[in-house]
């Protein structure tokens, strides 16, 4: 296929994965801060999103101070937000409309159909009255794009670039919201950092409520207590999005579908990227979540967010943009 | 203006033979129905991404997508009319094709004294390039779009009259096949209690006709679809195309030629490319032969095409034989090539660069269409009965100052059709455009695209401005 088809698949299936992620995201973030917290906590919890999608000094130019409101705004219907929502969704249907034809019509007029819907809440003020039904409804536009893809198109290269895509997002995006809590309390892992006088009770509480809503924001919570049968425990929650083969979500699925569609459409100088991906999803494979916290999670990610972004520029060297 | 011929009423209250089940339907369908069924078919064109994008600026900002009008009345012609004008336009555009080639060969028509030959060098669409390059097939218009009116006699029957042979990169296909898409999803019970011949085939002969010109030494031939890319206006239909035939819809960027054959970048490597179905004008075809600003083109592109090993689709240089001041001498180039009568009739035209013709036509401004020869889509033409007096004196100086770019035409009065518009059913005109496949053979679908005039009165039936579709129904015996 032609490699510029193949550039407007692989980033089609980004960006709606993207929006649905930064949904989820900003769902957990307005769950949270419906708990009784300090206000500054409540601020920490925005300044924390817009610090995982490295967005903080995009957002300071053009808002200043962190307010809910704003942050809201700024990563869903902010225009010159390239990571907004109406972005993401705008720049999958500009993509899906580029190569509509090796698009289904079902799966074109899917991305459509969002994009139009979308802009109409918008101006209709669906969003700013019930944000949590559009997050909502990102969410499922986004399971429709999948699953309309899943359902309909023949299984060739576009069909491999499209779910490639979507898993490699996901990947980062998993990672980013796992490190979440890093960037709002820079505590490595358990309780807020510089404990308060109050000590561990209360970093237990926030721990509670922090990991439930992160599992909650991945559709995982009752995952959670189906495989573990255990109450909330902060190495759980990560070994179940790093290291669970078997949660969708969870960095390790995701390296697993992301190998086996770059395996597919292998070619004659796509070796040392395929490498890098095996060697990343053995890490995952054979690692342990002990292991990884004993080094800190924090830095596990980061280091797991620079191999994926490694892995996104070969992709795009050896298949999308050839020399 | 004399009265216009009506496609389904022959005087009021008096409805013609082949539209009487359809009127009788409509009489009984309630008005909330049909008005409900539009906004149905508006909704599924906007999802579906039926749109096209308008050129320039406006209020809305630039680039921006719009709908084309679609009328819920189908335009219906009887099957003996259809069998007539198709093998009328299998004539005229066997022997347009004959006519390219020998423009690029022999000028045999020129020597004949038929066609002045500064008609032909000294058109700005003439390209010297081709001059002996052999085609295969000797086809040259591969997908021509032939406009057709019908106008009243004054005994008040109708006839049809080519108005326009569009040969370069006619458009407009993908909204017949849609329209009937539509109206068979909109109103299933018309097509029982009609014959209507199919057209869905379409995509398939134009793939059939694009594999049969490929250049002779392959076997699979790799057919593309070269489009100027998404904020095109026929965008939509480039990718619509492409994915009926399934063929890879591509971009110039995605072309290179290397030791005259031409490959396209692939996520296997680069893969050769036989037949290029071209959506783009010859003048952007290649920055090393024509404009060196283009980029949406591939450069060597010609340099392959004249070895032969690449076909184009249509050819370069087409537009040599569509031009508004070599119309006039097509009825002679029927006879000429093919010795037959012609069977469909030109629209008698004046020719302002001959003097006699500008004489008159100054003195009749006010009764005449003028149109710039090189003009397309409704641009650069003066309507004189609907003209201000202000615009037909511009138009008398921009004559004068250069007669031989323009033509006129006696207004016709285009016949008309039964519209939906904002007050109820009204009579809108209408024109027709058969698209022609040349390859192997002659081959059409039966009927084409209907245009209408939305405006009461307006003659003007361009999408660009204001002009919406029909469905077009050829009715089987």
């Amino acid at each position: 296929m032609l490699s510029r088809t193949a550039d407007h698949l692989f980033w089609m299936a980004r960006y709606v994965e993207r929006a649905e992620n930064t949904a989820r995201l900003l769902d957990v973030n307005c769950q949270m801060a419906l708990l009784p917290q300090s206000a500054g906590a409540a601020i920490n919890g925005w300044k924390g999103l817009l610090s995982i999608s490295e967005l903080s000094g995009d957002y300071a130019k053009r808002y200043g101070e962190i307010t809910a409101r704003d942050v809201m705004n700024f990563m869903v219907q902010d225009e010159s937000n390239p990571s907004s929502i109406v972005s993401c969704l705008g720049a999958a249907r500009e993509n899906a409309r580029a190569v509509r034809g090796t698009l289904t019509t079902e799966v074109w007029e899917t991305q459509n159909q969002t994009w139009l819907e979308f802009k109409r809440q918008l101006a209709t003020g669906g969003f700013q009255e019930d944000p949590s039904t559009t997050f909502e409804w990102v969410k499922f536009r986004s399971h429709l794009s999948r699953g309309v893809t899943m359902g309909t198109m023949l299984q060739d290269e576009a069909f491999h670039f499209l779910r490639m895509g979507s898993f490699l997002e996901r990947a980062d995006n998993t990672a980013r919201l796992l490190d979440v809590k890093f960037h709002a309390v820079e505590s490595e892992f358990f309780g807020p950092a510089n404990g308060s006088a109050e000590g561990d009770r209360e970093g237990h509480e926030y721990d509670f409520y922090h990991w439930s809503a992160i599992l909650r924001s991945v559709s995982a919570f009752e995952v959670y207590r189906k495989a573990y049968r255990n109450v909330i425990r902060p190495e759980k929650v990560a070994e179940l999005l790093i290291l669970r083969a078997d949660m969708p979500r969870s960095l390790a699925a995701c390296m697993n579908e992301v190998v086996g569609n770059l395996r597919m459409v292998a070619n004659e100088q796509s070796q040392d990227t395929l490498r890098r991906a095996g060697r990343l999803r053995a890490d995952l494979r054979f690692g342990r979540i002990d292991e990884i916290l004993s080094t800190g999670l924090h830095a596990f990610l980061t280091q797991f967010l620079e191999r994926v972004g490694t892995l996104g520029l070969g992709i795009s060297r050896d298949f999308l943009v050839p020399v | 203006m004399s009265a216009s011929f009506d496609e389904m009423q022959a005087a009021p209250g008096l409805v013609r033979e082949h539209y009487a089940a359809y009127e009788r339907w409509l009489a009984r369908q309630p008005g909330d129905v049909m008005r409900s069924r539009r906004e149905e078919a508006e909704v599924i064109f906007r999802r579906v991404g039926i749109t096209f994008a308008v050129y320039g600026a406006n209020d809305d900002g630039a680039g921006t997508e719009r709908l084309i009008p679609f009328d819920l009345i189908p335009r219906v012609i009887p099957a003996h009319e259809w069998s007539e004008m198709e093998r009328g336009l299998r004539q005229r555009v066997t022997a347009l094709n004959r006519f390219v080639y020998d423009v690029y060969h022999g000028q045999d028509i020129v020597r004949a004294g038929l066609v002045p030959a500064e008609q032909i060098v000294g058109n700005a669409q003439y390209r010297p390039e081709m001059i002996g390059v052999d085609v295969p097939g000797g086809v040259y218009s591969h997908i021509a779009g032939i406009d057709i009116v019908r106008a009243a006699n004054p005994d008040g029957s109708g006839s049809y009259y080519v108005l326009e042979d569009n040969l370069r990169v006619p458009s407009g296909v993908s909204y017949m096949l849609e329209n009937r898409k539509m109206m068979m999803r909109l109103f299933p019970e018309l097509f029982s209690q009609h014959r209507v011949a199919p057209v869905a085939h379409y995509p398939d002969l134009l793939l059939e006709t694009l594999r049969a010109v490929a250049p002779p030494s392959v076997n699979e031939p790799t057919v593309v679809l070269l489009t100027p890319g998404m904020y095109n206006s026929a965008y939509f239909e480039h990718a619509f195309l492409a994915q009926q035939m399934g063929i890879e819809l591509v971009e110039g960027q995605d072309l290179f030629v290397k030791d005259t054959f031409v490959y396209m970048r692939t996520t296997r490597g680069p893969r050769r490319v036989d037949v290029i179905y071209r959506r783009l004008d010859d003048d952007f075809i290649d920055p090393l032969a024509f404009r060196p600003d283009s980029t949406l083109g591939c450069a060597g592109l010609l340099a392959a095409y004249r070895a032969g090993n690449v076909t184009l689709a249509n050819a370069i240089g087409t537009g040599v034989a569509d031009d508004k001041s070599i119309y006039p001498y097509v009825p002679k180039m029927i006879e000429f090539y093919l010795g037959e009568k012609p069977i469909l009739n030109n629209v008698p035209t004046y020719l302002c660069r001959e003097a006699d013709d500008l004489q008159y036509v100054l003195e009749h401004l006010a009764e005449l269409v003028v149109k710039e020869v090189h003009g397309a889509g409704g641009y650069g033409m003066l309507v004189g009965p609907a003209a201000t007096k202000a615009e037909i004196e511009d138009f008398r100086a921009a004559l004068l100052a250069n007669p031989g770019g323009y033509i006129a035409q006696p207004t016709l009065a285009l016949s008309t059709c039964p519209t939906f518009v904002e007050g109820g059913i009204a009579p809108r005109h209408i024109d027709l455009r058969p698209f022609v496949l040349s390859g192997k053979t002659v081959q059409m679908v039966p009927g084409g695209l209907t245009r209408v005039a939305l405006k009461e009165g307006s003659l003007v039936v361009n999408s660009s401005q204001g002009g919406g579709t029909k469905d077009t129904w050829v009715l089987e015996d």
